[in-house]
């Protein structure tokens, strides 16, 4: 007896898993967490009626799952915050082509996949932010020379696990071969300051600290410190921001994308939801909000990153990206790289 | 011997067996993985990480299991022994560090002492020092998982100890100090070997906590096994390199786990005397008392007041943008899965307990066994193993259903789409701490109970509802209530395993924390220690009322 009541209260409990079926809704598989999103979510939801359910996670441990659920994936829409893993999706069958004119007009044909499989909308930056005291203010840099003896125990760089570096990686595996990759990861982490730790904004603290005189970072992570609390504008002002190799190839960018999962239970609903995500208001908030550069032309990018300057961003292929990061981790994991 | 329960137990030895399985199955999955081909990642894992997982997960085992030891023996002696101000208090507060887990301990000790830090940053402003002109230890690092993982775990040593140290026989100890010897010499010649078996017990608990602790070390920037698999599976894009990584931990591990229980076994510790009389203690002289004060203040502070303190400040000066509505949310969807999950726990712990006591055989003392070594399964690997099944009967399952009725209405993602998968795996790791006090409960019960019911004419069905389970109901409490806890602090089972739309206060914490945004973490991490202070309290209080708590001791 006491035994059925039990299992009553059990079931009971798990119906509101299983429950949510009837309303019209869309189910995002998102890397970004940030929670400026949410109010875009809610807004989506205002204006369409259409129940957003979101699951956060990293990169790669979304995609292993969409994989994983297969035709039985409740996923319609996948956002990542890497080219190189939109490419992985594409590869792996995870996603389907789109046909939306909204989105072709306003996404630049450099920033989505030419059948629609995925659509970029935003670019990320991997910069350098140095020391205002200890490196002189008109040094430029390369990628390449943060593995040269003279930034020996000056460098801060996060760890390999972390998407952003492993991008970097494959895009140097791509222009200067795996040896040469190699060879950089090296001189890299014997330039080390301190075992890679912590994350991107860490790299800065330190930096401004003096633990450290040059950090790889995303540039939006330091846009965020300038318009963050009073402590945090202090560690912004003592640093200031490098965009590498801008008389070469161009700067790293990051680009996060959003593509229709091929399984989609909702797939109208996703095309949607990704439409929403290019809408002016939307670009406008990611610009502002979380300091992007916006992927539709015509939407101004936040005062702050508009004193950065302009910049010269790597045109390189996603698709190289993706193919390269598997070989990106086993070098970095050759060269020591936490 | 009569054998109790005669022919009619046979179904609960099938229970038991199959309850078992939430903890042999993915066990064995893990272990099958040894058979199967990574593809090369293997072979380059040998050549790069291994030889860093593996040693940095050894050192650090040491390092806490010695650190933890000390902390918790020492002041486990003092405050079993002695009465100074505050001693009664005191012994209450070692058990608090409980209630803050290892990797919030970690998120605010190294947001404290890290070079960008306050603690640093005053000191460079204070001496005028510019980096690298004064020494200071670095948080991130090996030294620093090994205190903050001591902090963090020393009371499960204390808290065995002290049992262990108040059970001894008066006698003993002042025929050893009427003979001549010291203080000191007492307690490493009599009072230390007579609490061997407890301490040995606490410490692997200690070791257990600290091979599957992930949240901590990845923060700390140490590399172990349960980091290293959860990189392998992700970063590498290879789960069968990550099971066989898995299948190496969980070998070192279950062949520790055998030593323990052997040594166990063939040891026997008598007591001779009244056990429990209540002692006042030796009076201590002026210097002693400061001196003892201290010892046991000092983990109290650095394990539960600063990380907590910390907490605390953040969350008034910044707390969780999102607010107090979806906190709440948060907090639950975290209790109610904690409590279908301990509701589950104490039934299946219920099960297998009890499928022992009505027929002793080989089919219902392995699945004990098998439950209590779950324990020593960290998270990821639980996850990993339970992960390939599931989804496989997931599509098994929605397959047949396509193939009878076509593909409308089929039932989709049971298991890996819901909570079932997160809760089954709780099972197979926190079984065995309900289990623990299901079995001590029941040990406490005389067998003359089960023959008069039989005598009676009750069988073994009716006893446990009539009988057993109304006078199990302190030790099914404080059972549900730990699993309770540990769920609601887990990380890493839930990280991979959670369902679509779900979320924990701890994967709340961790990804904030791993944004770097420990303010904003602050208000849900605060909750987490919260709730776990519930069973700090209980224990506190269990610990005042008897001796006969032994459960926590023997939670495995």
């Amino acid at each position: 007896m006491h035994l059925i009541r039990v299992i009553c209260v059990l079931a009971a409990c798990l119906v509101p898993v299983w429950s949510a079926a009837a309303e019209e809704v869309v189910n995002v598989y998102s890397a970004r967490h940030y929670d400026t999103d949410d109010a875009l979510i809610k807004r989506f939801t205002e204006e369409t009626g259409i129940k957003v359910n979101l699951i956060e996670g990293r990169s790669d441990t979304l995609l292993s799952r969409i994989e994983q659920e297969g035709e039985l994936s409740p996923a319609d829409v996948f956002i990542t915050v890497d080219a190189g893993r939109l490419r992985i999706a594409e590869e792996k069958g995870v996603l389907q082509p789109t046909r939306s004119e909204i989105l072709e007009a306003r996404i630049p044909a450099s920033l989505r996949h030419p059948d629609g499989l995925w659509f970029g909308l935003t670019q990320r930056a991997r910069v350098i932010v140095a020391s205002k005291d200890r490196v002189p203010a008109d040094l430029t840099l390369d990628y390449e020379d943060l593995a040269d003896p003279r930034w020996k125990g000056r460098l801060l760089i996060r760890s390999s696990s972390n998407i952003y570096n492993q991008s970097l990686v494959a895009s140097l595996i791509e222009n200067n071969g795996e040896s040469g990759a190699e060879a950089w990861c090296r001189g890299v982490v014997a330039n080390m300051a301190r075992t890679p730790q912590g994350g991107d904004t860490d790299q800065i603290r330190a930096v401004a600290a003096g633990e450290g005189d040059v950090a790889v970072v995303n540039h939006y992570y330091l846009a965020r410190l300038l318009n963050g609390k009073e402590a945090d504008r202090e560690v912004a002002s003592k640093v200031r921001v490098i965009f590498p190799n801008q008389y070469g190839r161009g700067t790293h960018v990051n680009v996060c994308g959003a593509g229709v999962v091929k399984s989609a239970p909702n797939p109208g609903n996703a095309v949607k939801f990704i439409e929403f995500l290019a809408s002016a208001p939307a670009q406008q908030r990611f610009a502002e909000g979380n300091q992007e550069y916006p992927a539709v032309e015509g939407i101004e990018t936040s005062k702050t990153l508009r004193g950065f300057g302009p910049f010269k961003a790597d045109a390189l292929n996603a698709a190289k990206l993706g193919a390269n990061n598997k070989q990106a981790v086993r070098t970095m994991d050759r060269a020591g790289w936490r | 011997m009569i054998r109790r329960g005669g022919g009619s137990g046979w179904p609960w030895v099938l229970c038991a067996v199959l309850a078992s399985l939430v903890v042999a199955a993915p066990v064995c999955v893990i272990f099958s993985s040894v058979f199967r081909s990574s593809g090369g990642e293997w072979s380059h894992l040998v050549d790069t990480r291994l030889a860093v997982y593996a040693s940095n997960t050894v050192i650090l085992s040491i390092g806490v299991c010695v650190t933890a030891g000390v902390i918790g023996v020492s002041t486990a002696w003092i405050l079993a022994n002695h009465r100074f101000p505050g001693s009664r208090i005191l012994g209450w507060c070692q058990l608090l560090p409980l209630s803050v887990p290892a990797y919030l301990s970690a998120y605010t000790l190294s947001d404290l002492l890290q070079f960008s830090g306050p603690v640093q940053g005053w000191i460079r402003q204070t001496f005028d020092l510019q980096a690298g002109e004064y020494w200071f230890p670095q948080v991130r690092s090996l030294g620093g998982a090994i205190a903050v993982l001591s902090l963090a775990l020393y009371p499960y040593v204390y808290f065995a100890a002290r049992l262990a140290f108040l059970e001894q026989s008066r006698a003993a100890l002042e025929a050893s100090r009427m003979l001549g010897r010291g203080p000191v010499a007492t307690f490493l010649l009599v009072g230390l070997p007579l609490a061997r078996p407890a301490i040995i017990g606490g410490l692997m608990l200690v070791l257990m906590e600290t091979v599957a602790d992930f949240g901590a070390v990845d923060y700390l920037a140490v590399d172990t096994f349960a980091t290293g698999i959860y990189r392998t599976c992700y970063a590498l894009e290879s789960p069968v390199a990550a099971s066989q990584l898995s299948a190496v931990l969980l070998s070192a591990l279950f062949t520790l786990l055998g030593l323990e229980w052997m040594l166990r076994r063939g040891r026997r510790y008598h007591r001779t005397g009244t056990r429990c009389f209540r002692r006042e203690g030796a009076r201590m002289r002026t210097r002693g008392q400061v001196l003892a004060f201290v010892t046991c203040l000092a983990p109290v502070i650095a394990g539960f007041a600063v990380p907590a303190g910390r907490l605390v400040q953040l969350a008034i000066e910044g707390g969780d943008e999102r607010g107090p509505g979806v906190l709440s949310s948060l907090a639950i969807d975290t209790a109610w899965l904690s409590a279908i999950a301990a509701m589950i726990a104490v039934v299946l712990a219920l099960v297998i307990g009890y499928a022992a006591r009505v027929r002793r055989t080989a089919g219902t003392a392995i699945p004990s066994a098998i439950a209590r070594a779950g324990y020593a399964i960290p998270g990821p690997v639980i996850a990993l193993g339970l992960l390939a099944p599931l989804v496989w009967a997931d599509h098994a399952i929605n397959d047949l259903w396509t193939g009878m009725f076509g593909a409308d209405g089929r039932p989709g993602l049971i298991f890996t789409g819901s909570v079932v998968a997160l809760v089954l795996g709780y099972q197979a790791r926190f079984l065995a701490v309900s289990l623990s006090f299901v079995r001590s409960g029941l040990a406490r019960l005389h067998r003359n109970l089960d023959d008069a019911a039989r005598t009676l004419g009750s069988g073994a069905g009716r006893s446990l509802f009539s009988i057993y389970l109304p006078l199990l109901r302190p030790s099914l409490l404080a059972a549900g209530l730990l699993v309770f806890v540990d769920v609601a602090k887990e990380l890493p089972m839930t990280l991979m395993l959670r369902p679509f739309n779900f979320d924990t206060l701890a994967v709340r914490v961790y990804e904030l924390a791993s944004d770097e945004r420990l303010e904003e973490a602050s208000t849900a991490a605060l909750l987490i220690v919260l709730i776990g202070m519930i069973p700090v309290v209980l224990l506190a209080r269990q610990a005042e009322g008897g001796l006969e708590s032994d459960a926590e001791v023997e939670r495995r």
